[in-house]
């Protein structure tokens, strides 16, 4: 293989940057640095951000991406993750690192193996040199008329904070440049470099800033130059195909359920279950609607529940059908069981607009609204207390089956055996049992 | 053989899974969060990688280079996130990248009722990114078609070079139904066109409406990418001609293929003077609306459409011919109906049936909207 004497190409003209400009020096060196490690350039992808150094990707000779303002990061970590082969090098300058500030600190956090090139100059030299989050406070921008008033960011102490395994800060002035960057493309982790520049357009003239008040600059914030960090750890690829490989692959197959019993229902019967979080209502419902499947019953289950868990009210609706169920709303439920004090506050509307033609089944000490629905009360909690306070659905809806012959409760039996761990199966099967021998 | 009892969610991974489906990233949302869950823990089998995202920017980000990193990619959120998608939506559109996004709609607007449904992001989906292009959108109805749409939309996206949103909604997503996933017809897997080697460029096309040949970012070759304007070549380009070409190759690789790509379900009466169009999880409410106003002796037809976006305007105009009056119900104030509107002659009167109050629209609201009660 022949040795590339550089990675840049003229094909569409010059650089395009401003006399002076920081970018060139810093692209130049990436040249140079590229050249030491004389990568294939089809293994290499340059990402670039939005702003004037995002116009650098299409005079090398690599893979170029050029997205979203601010984004980069992440086209650079999706290439990575996909490919963990390729080399990604990511250039953006100090606005995208403000606006994607999160992705930068997630990007160290992992410690996806890209390496970040960051052009600071302190201002937006594309849009007309507006103020960034690296512009020194007191700094005349375009949006800073009078001098800034916000802190600048220390890019390197942010991503240094957030865990970064290798970070690096210079000038555009460091000799060094080229053998710096090509340290960085060596890490395997993620590696960065925050380049300080001069903007010749905007931010210089503004502020009067040359080679020696940039090193000022530098005292007055009292940041050190140099390597910052240096702690190697794992890549995120490399840990994340390890992690798997030891912990993954586990799943268990879940059963699939074939007709085994007959069932009684003519038509698409709705049910409704009104508990307390903690209850195992929508298990349990879920294990009553396979039961029907069992039965050769079309089934579905909605749920109703606040986003915490073990607290509040949980309510379970279910639809037993022999045809295929089309509109999955209950309007008028055939049955309705009320476990908990809760479920039927929650439902509370709902009770109250039962039709006549409905069951209430409900555990005894219940208070409940007035409702047409005829209601059977049942000692659900005493029973249940007997067998296991998180059977009570299991024994409510073995009252339930007992009394309307929906389908035969082997059948519900069976879904609790083929889906629940042997011993939880085991006692909601003799809960089951307690349901149906449950009386008034 | 047999039968499973799962939740829309977990069905959409399944179809996944079953395109061979080898990159996820996403952010949780309710009532999406499932599906990053199931495919966190199936997509490493399958040899991929599946990541949770520092938000949804990120997910689409990630998603977007590893598509064009050779990978089948999949994303999943709800309405806020479809927000925060948009961005990245224009960036594939721009650089004919093909993903799958599943958008398990809720109410809205905002976080709105977070747990609760809706199919209000409609016309927000076509309309989603700046600029306007058109992009594939199907919707389905069960669950046993949120995994059929899943599969099918993975071909859509190579095959168009194209994001390709999955429109459900909470009450497909999380409602459990009986399905047998295995006994689902499938058409075989699409295997995405490479750039061909004579004119090796992003988006090389002879007919503006020809789906050019990917350039991948796999080591095999040079490839270029890019947000902005540019040419065929992906090199940035300021002349009209050019921009304009590439303008209309988006439009016509997409519109020009509606009817072909459409998927849709008829239900045609002899002599029916309504026509009830709907998609979703309310063209459930619509099949037993037909059935019952036929039992009252209505004269009455259905079209269920499942690919939204592009709109198959010919299936609609045809299913239109003839009938007096046209129901489009939805679970929103009346998105499709705008295209509806457009497409009907002026002999036909639409009627939306909307809500938006959490609850499906049911039968007898369509049949009461359309004086068939």
């Amino acid at each position: 293989m022949s040795e590339y004497k550089s990675y840049m190409t003229e094909e569409i003209g010059p650089l395009p940057f401003c006399p002076g400009c920081g970018h060139q020096v810093y692209l130049k060196a990436l040249d140079k640095a590229l050249v030491k490690l004389q990568p294939d350039p089809k293994n290499v992808v340059i990402v670039t951000d939005i702003g004037c150094i995002g116009l650098s990707d299409r005079h090398f000779i690599t893979n170029a991406f050029h997205g979203l303002h601010g984004r980069s990061i992440t086209y650079a970590c999706g290439l990575k993750l996909a490919n963990p082969e390729l080399t990604v090098i990511n250039i953006m300058g100090d606005g995208a690192a403000g606006i994607g500030g999160t992705h930068l600190l997630n990007v160290a956090r992992r410690n996806i193996g890209i390496t970040l090139l960051i052009g600071n100059n302190f201002n937006y030299g594309m849009t007309g040199g507006q103020h960034s989050v690296t512009t020194p406070t007191h700094g005349v921008t375009s949006t800073t008329p009078w001098g800034n008033v916000e802190g600048p960011m220390d890019l390197c102490g942010t991503a240094i904070a957030a865990g970064a395994a290798w970070a690096y800060r210079t000038t555009m002035f460091d000799k060094e440049l080229p053998d710096i960057i090509a340290k960085a493309i060596q890490q395997p982790g993620f590696a960065m470099i925050d380049c300080w520049e001069l903007c010749t357009a905007y931010y210089s003239p503004r502020n009067q800033l040359k080679k020696k008040e940039l090193f000022g600059l530098l005292e007055s914030h009292e940041l050190k130059t140099g390597l910052l960090v240096d702690r190697p750890r794992l890549e995120y690829t490399v840990l994340y195909k390890e992690s798997y490989e030891k912990g993954g692959g586990k799943a268990k197959k879940k059963p699939k359920i074939e007709t085994q019993f007959d069932h009684n229902i003519k038509k698409q019967t709705g049910i409704v279950i009104a508990g307390s979080a903690g209850q195992k209502i929508k298990s349990t419902a879920t294990l009553f609607a396979q039961g029907g499947m069992y039965s050769g019953l079309e089934a579905t289950q909605k749920d109703d529940y606040p986003i915490t868990v073990m607290t509040g009210h949980s309510l379970a609706e279910i639809i037993l059908s022999p045809e295929t169920i089309d509109y999955t709303a209950i309007d008028e439920p055939d049955y309705f069981v009320a476990i908990s004090a809760e479920g039927v506050k929650r439902a509370k509307k709902r009770i109250e607009n039962l039709p006549e033609t409905c069951i209430l089944y409900a555990e005894e000490s219940l208070e409940l609204p007035e409702t047409k629905a005829k209601v059977v009360r049942l000692p659900m909690n005493k029973t249940a207390k007997e067998v296991s306070k998180l059977s009570i659905g299991v024994i409510a809806l073995g009252a339930l089956l007992r009394d309307t012959g929906l389908y035969p409760p082997e059948a519900f039996g069976t879904a609790i055996s083929n889906f629940q761990k042997q011993k939880i199966a085991d006692i909601n099967v003799k809960a089951l049992d307690a349901g149906m021998k449950m009386s008034k | 053989m047999g039968r499973e009892f799962l939740e829309g969610n977990e069905a959409i991974a399944a179809g996944a899974m079953k395109a061979k489906c080898d990159f996820f990233a996403g952010y949780p949302i309710t009532p999406a969060s499932s599906i990053l869950h199931y495919m966190l823990n199936l997509v490493p089998g399958a040899g991929g990688l599946a990541i949770q995202a520092e938000d949804e920017i990120a997910s689409m980000g990630f998603c977007i280079a590893a598509a064009m990193a050779g990978r089948r990619v999949l994303t999943a959120t709800s309405g806020p996130g479809m927000s925060l998608y948009s961005e990245n939506i224009g960036l594939a559109q721009m650089g004919e990248t093909p993903m799958v996004i599943i958008n398990i709609q809720r109410q809205g607007p905002a976080t709105g009722s977070a747990t609760k449904g809706a199919e209000g992001d409609i016309q927000f989906t076509r309309w989603i990114t700046s600029g306007g292009m058109p992009l594939i959108a199907v919707s389905p109805a069960t669950v046993g078609e949120a995994y059929e749409l899943t599969y099918r939309a993975f071909n859509l996206a190579e095959q168009y070079r194209t994001p390709v949103v999955v429109q459900a909604s909470k009450e497909i997503g999380v409602t459990k139904e009986a399905v047998d996933l295995d006994s689902i017809d499938l058409p075989p897997i699409f295997n995405r066109k490479k750039a061909n080697s004579e004119n090796p460029m992003q988006h090389y096309f002879e007919k503006l409406n020809e789906v050019p040949g990917m350039l991948e970012f796999t080591g095999e070759n040079i490839a270029r990418y890019t947000t902005s304007t540019h040419g065929k070549d992906a090199y940035l380009t300021t002349d009209p001609e050019r921009i304009q070409e590439m303008i209309d190759h988006y439009v016509d690789k997409i519109e020009d293929a509606a009817d072909e790509m459409a998927l849709y379900e008829e239900d045609v009466q002899d002599g029916a003077d309504t026509l009830i169009i709907s998609y979703g999880i309310i063209s459930r409410s619509s099949k037993v609306a037909v059935k019952q106003a036929r039992e009252k002796g209505h004269k009455i037809s259905s079209l269920r459409i499942k690919t939204l976006y592009p709109v198959p305007c010919e299936t609609i105009k045809k299913a239109m011919k003839g009938v007096k009056k046209v129901l489009v119900p939805e679970m929103n104030m009346g998105q499709y109906l705008l295209d509806i509107e457009r497409l009907a002659p002026d002999s036909v009167e639409v009627l939306g049936v909307n809500k938006m109050n959490t609850y499906l629209v049911s039968p007898s609201e369509i049949l009461e909207k359309g004086g068939l009660k």
